[in-house]
């Protein structure tokens, strides 16, 4: 009893918050706290591709270009180039050409591959290193010759670019530049700097030249993802030295930048870290935005000298509740928002406006939303003898007016009300809001499905739905010359159980039409594989745009991109001649209202033609801590993070209000498992004292 | 003995050679190279010449006897090569190894102890209210899923008392404060089937002639339960416990994931998600292996607890 009395005083004597998962180490300056989800597959800037990887790659890679930050629709703005390269048509418009200035006086990251006797390391040096940044650092000036070498990087035979074969349609010479490096490929580091690529030519050092086949006016989109990034040769050649791989110290591992911040340490099982890179000239933080941003105080540190961050430490959590309760603990900065939390963050009025809840509000904590740039739907595919429009003439007229009579009866609003809660728009298109076509109001709806109805879309009523239904030859849902059922087929993923709510809730939309609808489930690869094959009716995909341009939607819905035919990205395999040729025109565009005419004809024929549902627009909501400043949802790039200013005395003050250690129960617990005891010590000592056991 | 380790030694062989072989089918019926091809690649953009380009240097474009013949030899030499995103599987191995085992022994150790224990408590007090009370909260916790002790434990001790971390790691003794929920969560979620378990046994010892014998010379209840029901308990307790021990290696896979530690349970579970070959194969290999040991450990340990036993 006394040694729990003592250990209960010693306990209260502790002061301080017990559950802090930070080490002091990562407390020093002004720190924001951020979690990842799955392990980076790539950080090497011509391999990496997804969300996960950008978070880490985009603060330390600085491609020629980057988004303006506050301003929307999405506005292109350099970022290392002087400026936004202008296309310049060349031989009557075979070729284009952009002309590309860097700035002179961009310092690379301090990194060993800078330092010349780190390239000649004896494999026993290699060995005992935990980490690149234990050997002598070095930096040097960003030139013209990096950005070369990271675009002949899309063709190395042993790197896996996913944008390599779209950008051997259009970089002059890139297909016949991988033959070439594949040739002469042996092993060990491959200095492509031996090898002259013809699409792309140093003018000097800071100056070069990139020429496209035809005319691309997209292409400078991809001039601000890190695909465009430039890679010192130095870290090629570093990294290739014996021993590196096997200590995983490779370029997709440690990556060697000009940005604001450098991955100083790499443990994609735990934790990541970026920290300043001192190298870094700075920039200033926008001055303009949209109109109510200086109201947000995003405009406050309007000018100012950016990044304020000093350290980013990024946390492996896998599983939701643990990154939920840390963010409430203020162990995390901000934090999205799952199904689960949904109803305990957020609360809608009446009016349909998104607010905190109150306990959030207590804490200070702030919602941001925006909505995406993607869209989900589903798709029938042009190819299936029932919905799809192939045949031609009747039977094309029939299968159109089947597929308009679904598109009314799936009720889009209700399945983002059930299963987003209400996070997300109804698309009326292809085209997300945001991007340059779209648009709002009335001249925006689907006049297929939707009618104006008192200043707001209003789905068409059954009825038009049963009138299409019976026009397509499917009275009350039965084939009128055979009088069987209509049975349609739907294919999608499944992950697990949960999934049996929002399959009734699909079959609950067909029935309205009196169809049943069959749900084949299989998984990722096999579904993909189906849609490769075209051997699917109906399916359920999205699309994340790759860049703010309409193109980027339209071409999802282009006759040469069917993915049963070529492999592209049209996964209903939609061919329409008049769309195809208005897209032809479309894609090399400016946006003016000509490219808008021709894009609203294009969604007006998608809409009559019908080859998808047209699903919905996700809405992302966000939370964030009062410490945290200048955060603004940013779609298009993940390079914020130089952005943010985080108030740390604040945030270590309330952090400490909210993990008080409550240590009572702990005294309970104990003296619980001494009371219960003490039963058995009385009833061992009494059988101990028995002369003899009872029989 | 020499000849009856070395024998179990060979007859692995045959053994992991089937592992590799089922893990190898089973896992090219689900996934393609294709498959894993685009999975590593992403799913927009990919040409068919990409996939074939991924195939070539990955040395999937050969035909599948030659694919099996070159990924399975070099295991037996604990030639792991690189995962699918270019990490050193060997070196992965090696890191994760060390936060798998920093969980795994203290649970096992500790839980083997409270289990043993509290079975030897219930044994002692068998027939009373004691017992009966021991059982019926056996019962109990046996029947509450392993999630909820997870869950429950993560909310009470870190969420509601604020006394540890939620979820995390780190290194060297800072690992301790990581360390702490989880490893008590394995311990008392263990305790229901352990203690029934480890009753069982001390019951079912407790009926033999040799007990009474003790008992009717007039030994101490005490005396006679860990002298001697205790030492000839020990072959069944170590049939359960040795086999384990090499395992320890592999992690938790639950605990490891909702807590946050980079320890190997969750490797594999991850390789499979992510369709990455070469870790699934090292690590199915690495298990079977394991096992083996674990057996041939257990049988060794028979010879240590009875003297009677031999083997040839």
């Amino acid at each position: 009893m006394r040694i729990v009395l003592i250990l209960l005083l010693f306990l209260a004597g502790c002061e301080g918050v017990w559950n802090d998962p930070y080490g002091e180490s990562t407390r020093r300056g002004m720190t924001l706290y951020s979690s990842f989800i799955d392990r980076p597959k790539h950080l090497d800037p011509v391999q990496s591709y997804t969300e996960d990887e950008a978070k880490f790659t985009q603060q330390v890679y600085e491609p020629l270009l980057q988004y303006h930050y506050l301003k929307r629709p999405y506005e292109l703005i350099p970022l290392t180039a002087v400026e936004v390269p202008k296309a310049r048509e060349i031989e009557g418009g075979r070729f284009t050409v952009y002309d590309i200035r860097i700035r002179p006086g961009v310092m690379y990251q301090p990194h060993p591959a800078f330092v010349e006797k780190n390239l000649k390391l004896d494999p026993s040096q290699v060995k005992s290193l935990k980490s690149p940044y234990q050997l002598p650092l070095g930096t040097r000036e960003l030139v013209a010759d990096d950005y070369i070498y990271q675009i002949k990087r899309l063709a190395h035979p042993r790197l896996h670019s996913p944008i390599g074969g779209h950008m051997n349609e259009y970089i002059v010479g890139l297909p016949e530049f991988g033959k070439t490096l594949k040739a002469a490929d042996k092993g060990g580091w491959l200095d492509l700097r031996e090898f002259r690529l013809e699409g792309v030519e140093r003018v000097d050092s800071h100056s070069f030249r990139i020429k496209v086949r035809g005319s691309y006016p997209q292409f400078v989109y991809w001039l601000a993802m890190p695909f465009f990034a430039p890679v010192p040769w130095e870290a090629e050649q570093f990294f290739a030295q014996p021993g590196m791989v096997e200590k995983n110290f490779t370029l997709d591992w440690w990556p060697v930048g000009t940005g604001a911040y450098m991955l100083t340490e790499n443990n994609p099982n735990s934790r990541m870290v970026l920290e300043r890179n001192p190298n870094y000239r700075g920039e200033p933080y926008p001055s303009q935005g949209e109109p109510d941003d200086a109201e947000k105080g995003l405009l406050a540190d309007a000018g100012k000298t950016i990044p304020f961050v000093d350290r980013v430490v990024f946390s492996r959590e896998k599983e939701g509740i643990p990154y939920w309760n840390k963010f409430l603990q203020g162990y995390y900065d901000s934090s999205g928002i799952g199904s689960d939390q949904f109803d305990q963050a957020v609360r809608m009025s009446i009016e349909g406006e998104t607010g905190v809840t109150p306990e959030m509000e207590e804490r200070g904590i702030r919602l941001s939303t925006s909505v995406a740039t993607s869209i989900g739907y589903v798709a029938f595919n042009w190819d299936d003898s029932v919905v799809g429009g192939q045949k031609g003439g009747e039977s094309a007229e029939r299968a159109r007016k089947l597929r308009q009579a679904i598109s009314i009866a799936f009720d889009v609003e209700e399945q983002i009300n059930i299963f987003a809660n209400g996070r997300g728009i109804a698309a009326q298109g292809p085209v997300a809001p945001g991007i340059f076509g779209y648009r709002e109001g009335r001249d925006g709806i689907n006049p297929v499905v939707y009618d104006w109805v008192d200043g707001k879309p209003q789905r068409k009523s059954l009825e038009v739905a049963r009138k299409l239904l019976a026009e397509a030859g499917y009275p009350n849902g039965r084939d009128a010359r055979t009088g069987q059922p209509l049975v349609l087929y739907l294919d999608t993923v499944s992950r697990g159980p949960g999934d049996k709510a929002a399959f009734d809730w699909y079959r609950r939309q067909f029935e309205k039409l009196s169809i049943q609808l069959e749900i084949r489930t299989t998984d990722w690869n096999r579904f993909q594989e189906k849609i490769r094959k075209g051997a699917t009716q109906l399916f359920r995909l999205g699309w994340n745009a790759d860049y703010p341009d309409p193109e980027n939607f339209l071409f999802l819905l282009y006759g040469p991109q069917s993915r049963a035919k070529n492999q592209g990205e049209n996964a209903s395999n939609y061919r329409n001649p008049e769309y195809d040729a208005l897209f032809e025109r479309m894609k090399n565009m400016p946006n003016s209202s000509e490219r808008q005419k021709i894009i609203d004809r294009m969604v007006e024929i998608a809409r009559r033609d019908a080859p998808w549902i047209w699903g919905s627009h996700g809405k992302e909501y966000s939370l964030r801590h009062s410490w945290l400043a200048n955060d603004k949802p940013n779609n298009m790039a993940r390079n914020n993070i130089k952005y943010l200013k985080v108030d740390t005395e604040k945030r270590a003050a309330l952090r400490a209000a909210w993990n008080k250690p409550i240590l009572w129960p702990l005294g309970l617990i104990l003296l619980a498992l001494v009371a219960s005891a003490v039963p058995a010590v009385v009833s061992y000592r009494r059988r101990e004292r028995m002369a003899a056991r009872p029989a | 003995m020499l000849a009856y380790i070395i024998r179990r030694m060979l007859y692995a062989i045959p053994i992991l050679i089937g592992v590799n072989l089922i893990t190898f089918l089973l896992f090219f019926v689900v996934n393609t190279p294709d498959d894993m091809a685009r999975m590593q690649l992403g799913n927009k953009r990919v040409t068919p010449e990409a996939i074939e380009k991924w195939k070539v240097d990955h040395g999937y474009d050969k035909p599948m006897t030659t694919i099996f013949y070159e990924k399975s030899v070099k295991l037996f030499v604990f030639e792991f090569g690189a995962a699918e995103d270019g990490r050193d599987i060997a070196n992965e191995i090696a890191t994760r190894m060390w936060p798998s085992l920093a969980l795994a022994v203290p649970v096992f150790l500790v839980g083997l102890a409270v289990n043993i224990t509290f079975a030897m408590f219930m044994a002692f007090f068998r027939a009373t209210y004691l017992d009966f009370w021991g059982v019926v909260m056996c019962v109990a916790m046996m029947s509450i899923s392993t999630l909820f002790y997870i869950i429950g434990g993560q909310y009470v001790a870190s969420k509601v008392w604020h006394l540890v971390p939620i979820s995390g790691f780190d290194s060297g003794l800072e690992a301790a404060k990581f360390l702490v929920l989880p490893a008590v969560i394995g311990v008392v979620a263990g305790i229901g089937s352990g203690g029934r378990w480890y009753r069982t046994l001390f019951l079912e010892e407790m009926s033999r002639d040799y007990v009474r014998t003790a008992r009717a010379k007039g030994l101490a209840e005490s005396a006679v339960l860990f002298r001697h029901v205790l030492k000839n308990a020990m072959i069944p307790i170590l049939t359960g416990a040795v086999v384990v021990i090499p395992l320890l290696f592999m992690g938790s896979l639950l605990s490891e994931s909702f807590f946050g530690i980079p320890g190997l349970g969750s490797y594999t579970i991850d390789a499979i998600q992510a369709q990455d070959f070469a870790v699934v194969r090292s690590m199915v290999f690495i298990g079977s292996l394991l096992y083996i040991a674990g057996l041939l450990l257990t049988d060794l340990s028979y010879t240590v607890v009875d003297p009677r036993i031999k083997l040839e």
